[in-house]
């Protein structure tokens, strides 16, 4: 065997013995086999996952798209599976991810900004970006407990939709920090240059030439980090969100007086995803369509969001050339 | 005018200064929280009984806190999603590196990320009323809460972390290395294996922890199709419970502050961090270093 290959290795320099010959031959055939032959089981393997995912959609609309309707989307969960509906639950999610955005957005854009424009590179620096690594690792159940520990406990907020968006806001913005950084890191330094030749100040130069150039990358990945967050559904279950809400959280505009109001902050919620826990989890057969109509909904919002989010990194990279 | 300017600024500075420093104060949240609450718990329960007592039944009359059941949950949970994972990640990552076309690498890319966007409570839905009924077609005795079918379909939703990032590593493996192998007479597919996965060896291993990592982490898959049942086994055909599974259940219940089912979830929290920790080290680190290899 080690002939053979001895011989594949030295083909070409004079005639080689007939056997040699041979044993070379039948190696490299099987070599272009095997070569073929991946190029086939490749394509396949790549496909699982397609293939997964058209299945798991299938499964889902056939499952669930009867059930789909007004009354599904304007009713509160009831006993009976037919009559139950999403209203507090949806209503629940646009309260956190508004929540949340304006949580985490500011302080993951600020943060990115300090690390991409002003820290210089020291152990603080460095301390900071594995601590920001680490966070994005850290597995989502660990920040409900950090929330419960910290928001619905320590503070007080108990179980409302403060508490929830907080603990979300935190779980959200290492992810925001990271896609912000690689946004900044993509603006040349001649445009920072030129600002500077101007006069600007350093915070002049990245408010008005910087963060509007990186603005589509920053966008894009919150819009990402934002579609993560609507389906998070363990750590708003640790931090005790109800999964059996037949009230929504108060309006934030009233008629009377100051017009605007804040009490929904501390109103119990539930979202989207921790209603469609509640319903696979129960036995009854009618409760498992009402699971597979909200998550057609809430696949609907995560897709579109992506799809916003891969259109606007799409467009953007085409245009801009630095 | 002039010094009013710089104090702005100074301003500005230390203000997006404490937001970096936000996510420092995070992970001492998470640090502190848990281990305020198990320092709690151990002073109620022993460590050694915690380690090694092969029972977990905090919420039975007679109470047993042995965390081991839920990490041998955890751990064959995570086994059979990497079973699936790593050889399905890593043949398609050679496969879009090596093989396709830009034009296919470039399609199939984003759709293989939608894997990774699909909420994680949609896949539990999936495991417990799609893949369990058809595995019971298939493998006998096997009981409608398993790790086996959460376990596959955890597999596949990490497959684009493992294909992403893998690939990503190959991509970076230079040419010239390549071009050495082919100039020799190796056909693509021994290039692929004695070359470029050798030489990505280091971005390939930080691939495959980090999707153990999500695999430990991974709580409404297992919550929803693992059952609840803590169990010391390997068998991945009967109901087991996971740390972040036990964590759900407690969670759902009503369990006040302060009482030993309380002070369980952190305890099994806290384990459960410092493993992902330890693990998204040693994946930080082979990242690291095979960044400065190539780059």
């Amino acid at each position: 065997m080690s002939n053979e290959i001895k011989g594949s290795r030295v083909r070409g320099q004079g005639p080689a013995p007939a056997g040699f010959k041979q044993g070379s031959e039948v190696r490299r055939a099987l070599n272009k086999f095997y070569d073929r032959a991946f190029s086939v089981v490749g394509l396949i393997a790549t496909m699982v996952g397609l293939a997964v995912l058209l299945t798991l959609l299938i499964d889902v609309f056939m499952d669930g798209a009867s059930r789909l309707g007004w009354q599904f989307l304007t009713s509160y969960p009831s006993r009976k599976p037919e009559q139950a509906g999403i209203l507090s639950a949806w209503v629940g999610t646009v309260w956190v991810m508004a929540l949340t955005f304006i949580i985490a957005f500011p302080l993951g854009v600020a943060a990115a900004v300090y690390l991409e424009e002003y820290s210089k590179k020291n152990w603080l620096r460095d301390f900071i970006e594995i601590n920001i690594a680490n966070l994005a690792g850290v597995p989502s159940i660990i920040y409900g407990l950090l929330g419960l520990g910290l928001f619905v406990r320590a503070l007080s907020l108990d179980r409302s939709v403060i508490s929830g968006s907080a603990t979300i806001a935190l779980l959200v913005l290492p992810i925001i920090i990271l896609s912000t950084r690689e946004a900044l890191k993509a603006i040349p330094p001649s445009i920072r240059e030129a600002s500077y030749a101007l006069g600007a100040s350093k915070w002049q130069t990245i408010s008005y030439q910087v963060l509007p150039a990186a603005m589509p990358g920053i966008l894009t990945g919150t819009i990402l980090a934002m579609s993560r967050a609507i389906g998070e559904t363990a750590p708003l279950i640790t931090i005790g969100a109800l999964t059996y809400v037949a009230f929504l959280p108060t309006s934030p505009i009233s008629s009377e007086f100051p017009f605007l109001s804040l009490r929904g902050l501390f109103d119990a919620f539930s979202v989207l995803p921790i209603q469609i826990f509640n319903w696979v989890s129960r036995p009854q057969k009618g409760f498992f369509t009402n699971a597979a109509a909200g998550i057609i909904v809430l696949l609907i919002i995560t897709f579109l969001m992506n799809g916003i989010a891969v259109w606007l990194r799409h467009k953007y990279q085409k245009r801009i050339r630095w | 005018m002039y010094k009013r300017f710089r104090v702005k600024e100074k301003i500005i500075e230390g203000a997006l200064f404490l937001s970096a420093l936000s996510s420092v104060f995070v992970t001492f949240g998470i640090i502190a929280v848990l281990f305020f609450e198990t320092y709690e718990f151990f002073k109620e329960v022993s460590i050694i009984d915690f380690l090694i007592d092969t029972q977990w039944t905090p919420l039975f009359a007679e109470k047993h806190f042995g965390i081991l059941p839920l990490f041998a949950g955890t751990f064959l949970s995570t086994a059979i999603a990497m079973a699936v994972s790593l050889p399905i990640g890593l043949i398609s990552a050679i496969y879009l590196s090596e093989y396709a076309s830009e034009k296919l690498r470039t399609a199939i890319k984003p759709i293989l990320e939608v894997l990774a966007a699909v909420p994680t409570v949609v896949y539990g839905y999936f495991a417990l009323l799609f893949v369990t009924p058809i595995l019971q077609k298939l493998v006998s005795g096997l009981s409608g809460f398993n790790s086996l079918s959460p376990g596959i379909v955890m597999g596949i939703m990490i497959i684009p972390i493992i294909a992403s990032l893998s690939e990503d590593a190959m991509h970076a493996v230079p040419m010239s290395l390549r071009e050495g192998a082919l100039a020799l007479g190796s056909t693509k597919f021994q290039v692929s294996i004695k070359v470029v996965l050798p030489a990505a060896f280091s971005g390939i291993a930080a691939s495959f922890i980090l999707g153990v990592s999500r695999a430990v982490g991974e709580t409404m898959i297992v919550a929803i199709a693992a059952g609840q049942q803590p169990r010391l086994t390997l068998n991945p055909l009967v109901p087991i419970e996971t740390v972040t599974a036990y964590i759900v259940q407690v969670s759902l219940g009503d369990t006040p502050t302060g009482t030993i089912e309380y002070k369980t979830i952190f305890a099994a929290g806290m384990s459960l961090f410092v493993v992902t920790f330890f693990l998204n080290m040693i994946s930080y680190w082979l990242k690291k270093r095979f960044r400065e290899e190539y780059e």
